[in-house]
């Protein structure tokens, strides 16, 4: 992975400001700290200082001149607190005690608190130490100036400082790689369902955006997808079987219609011929037609689209206007019409498309079962399903073609002869499925007899 | 009766402006959705039909337009789109009646008939009547030249409905629309056995039959033969 794309990713923007305030709170408290300590050791120094400067001049007050120099002499010795500074000079600012070589020119009008420099030896080096001392004025003129070196202040400065680098760095340093560690992690997620919808895009419709397994926010979108790449991928299935079966049945009546009219033309022109081609003609562009139709609702019920359509109805109802619309035809053909209606089976379901399969399950029965014969239609519960259920009398579906005849165009060699699209039972196959419900061809003996099992509505509210 | 046809496909729009013409309707004729809605609103049409797709201004915003400035001309909407939810939004802008291509020509003619008439078809009479055949709508009775007639709900409803449309072609899909409420065509022609079936009940031992068959569109009820 590029740097480059790392470096643009939202999550490392992100964890950089998230850092800023980070760096900002580590300089804060470095500051306080360095500010704190520095007053506290001044003030530490300033008190030494003015303590020594009251007992000095109590020495000198009590006991004089020759006393002072000699435990002036006596602390600045080796045997003297280290980095206390001593000068005791007369009025004309001649050294008298102390381990001081001069009085600092800065210092000789000046009565208030000072800081000045001065070179040391240290270990046979020179060099400049900072002093911080305050003057005073002895009775006789005498002078006395008392100090401290501030070596460890600066010495502690310079820890501060180094600190407070070191820290700094570190932050941003651990800021960085974790920016980066996250964004590369992200990246690499985010690249997984990119490179996905890239081969999708190339054609491959099966692939799939791979789940870490962790069940994290990223499993849980690719999820998401992955359901919506399997409807994309039913939905073009479901088109391709359309053209395909648009393209294998409607080509060759189509082409019989061409021929027929190519027939008329080439012959002699007999206004009669015409006409009754011209009939024979809308007759098949109906037939046509009626196949179109019926495909078009079965894609409708397929594509799963009608969904939005659903009501909560009752079956009963539903099967009693079907009853009605095809009881003239059955007493016509002499057959007995029976029904088995329990009253308050309701479900959710496509009013339309269901009343559309009904009325093709009792087309079929009527239309296969031969005078003298009985069809049926019934409503019921079983148990927690609401079943519809079309028996007739007649020849009955083999059981090894009970599963081929609902594909589609499926027309069983016995049934050749008579008219009709070869769609009616795919049509109640796809509605069935629409439905999520079962479809059960089973033998009536004789006959057929077909169930469609649903789900029950749930139960209505209030 | 004045007619707009708003059909951008001219081989159609031919074909309905000649056929409307010999029907004996005046029509004018617009190939383009924009001009269709100004011609609408210009002219006080008695009907129009228009085509649901349209270049410039597709059909149902033409009739959600009319239907905004209170035109309340009846409308018929063609549709390549069959499905019942695209007829419901048809119906939904305000169309009066929705036919889905292709269609025969008798089926479009009845169904501008029954669009052209709908102010008298729907109004909530008591009694019908078409010759000597009355129907009490109150007490759901049915009788001809004073005598009862039996007949079975939907019997009393397929009556009704051609009562209704009395001297009007009314169309196999039609019925199936108006009594079943089913939209969409059976395998069987069902509708044929249900009519003959009320003609027994109405024709049969009078003199003068009043439901007619009209070859290659449907059904027509009335007093004069054709």
């Amino acid at each position: 992975m590029r740097t480059g794309r790392l470096l643009r990713t939202s999550t490392f923007r992100r964890a950089l400001i998230y850092m800023a305030p980070f760096g900002v709170l580590v300089v804060i408290l470095f500051g306080f700290l360095y500010l704190g300590t520095l007053g506290l050791i001044d003030a530490q120094a300033n008190a030494t200082i003015e303590a020594e400067i009251r007992g000095l001049a109590e020495q000198y007050g009590s006991r004089g001149l020759s006393r002072l120099t000699e435990v002036i002499a006596e602390r600045s010795g080796s045997k003297g607190e280290k980095g206390s500074i001593y000068l005791l000079t007369g009025p004309d600012l001649t050294p008298l005690a102390g381990n001081l070589n001069g009085w600092p020119s800065e210092a000789v009008l000046k009565d208030g608190w000072l800081s000045f420099e001065v070179e040391r030896n240290e270990h046979g080096v020179a060099t400049a130490h900072e002093i911080r001392a305050k003057p005073f004025r002895l009775a006789g003129g005498f002078r006395l100036l008392v100090g401290r070196d501030m070596a460890e202040r600066a010495a502690f400065q310079q820890v501060i400082a180094k600190t407070l680098a070191l820290a700094l760095v570190i932050t941003i340093i651990l800021g960085v790689s974790g920016a980066l560690y996250l964004s590369r992690k992200l990246l690499e997620r985010v690249e997984a369902v990119a490179e996905t919808s890239r081969t999708i895009l190339r054609g491959d419709f099966t692939r799939r955006v791979p789940l870490a397994g962790s069940g994290d926010e990223f499993d849980h979108l690719s999820a998401s997808l992955n359901e919506m790449l399997e409807q994309i991928e039913q939905l073009m299935t479901g088109m391709r079987a359309v053209t395909d079966s648009l393209a294998h049945d409607l080509r060759s009546p189509l082409t019989r219609l061409k021929g027929r009219i190519e027939v008329a033309l080439r012959g002699s022109a007999d206004a009669a011929r015409y006409r009754e081609t011209l009939a024979e003609t809308i007759a098949d562009a109906d037939a046509i037609l009626a196949t179109f139709n019926a495909l078009l609702a079965i894609t409708e019920a397929e594509a799963g689209t009608a969904r939005a359509s659903m009501t909560r109805l009752e079956l009963g109802e539903l099967a009693r206007a079907a009853l009605e619309l095809y009881e003239p035809l059955a007493e016509g053909k002499g057959l007995v019409l029976g029904q088995e209606i329990e009253d308050g089976v309701a479900i959710v379901g496509h009013p339309q498309l269901l009343a559309q399969s009904v009325a093709n399950l009792l087309d079929n029965a009527i239309k296969y079962t031969p005078a003298g014969g009985a069809v049926s239609l019934a409503v019921r519960r079983a148990g927690e399903r609401a079943e519809l259920i079309v028996a007739d009398s007649g020849p009955g579906i083999p059981a090894e073609d009970r599963e081929r005849v609902l594909e589609r165009f499926v027309r069983l060699d016995a049934s050749r002869t008579s008219p009709g699209s070869g769609l009616g039972l795919s049509l109640v196959a796809a509605v069935a499925k629409l439905h999520r419900a079962e479809l059960r061809l089973e033998d009536n003996a004789p006959g057929l007899k077909l169930t469609v099992s649903f789900d029950p509505a749930p139960p209505e509210p209030g | 009766m004045h007619i707009l046809v708003i059909e951008d496909d001219a081989a159609t729009a031919d074909y309905l402006v000649k056929g409307l013409t010999e029907s004996g309707y005046v029509v004018d004729h617009a190939g383009e959705g924009r001009d269709g809605l100004f011609m609408a609103l210009g002219q006080n049409y008695d009907a129009m039909i228009v085509d649901r797709m349209l270049p410039g201004l597709d059909g149902l915003s033409i009739v959600q337009t009319l239907r905004a400035q209170q035109k309340r001309t009846p409308v018929l909407i063609l549709s390549a789109l069959a499905q019942v939810d695209d007829r419901v939004k048809g119906l939904r802008a305000g169309g009066d009646d929705y036919l889905t291509k292709p269609y025969a020509f008798s089926e479009l003619l009845a169904r501008l008939e029954a669009i052209l008439r709908r102010g008298t078809s729907e109004t909530a009479v008591q009694r019908l009547k078409v010759a000597d055949l009355e129907m009490d709508l109150l007490s759901r009775t049915v009788r001809r030249a004073g005598k009862g007639i039996e007949l079975q709900p939907r019997e009393f409803k397929l009556l009704e409905y051609l009562m209704r449309h009395a001297g009007q072609v009314v169309t196999r899909t039609m019925l199936l629309e108006g009594v079943w409420d089913y939209h969409f065509d059976p395998q069987t022609n069902v509708i044929d056995v249900h009519v003959s079936r009320l003609r027994q009940k109405i024709d049969r031992g009078f003199d003068r039959p009043l439901l007619h068959t009209v070859r290659g569109a449907g059904y027509s009820l009335r007093a004069e033969a054709s």
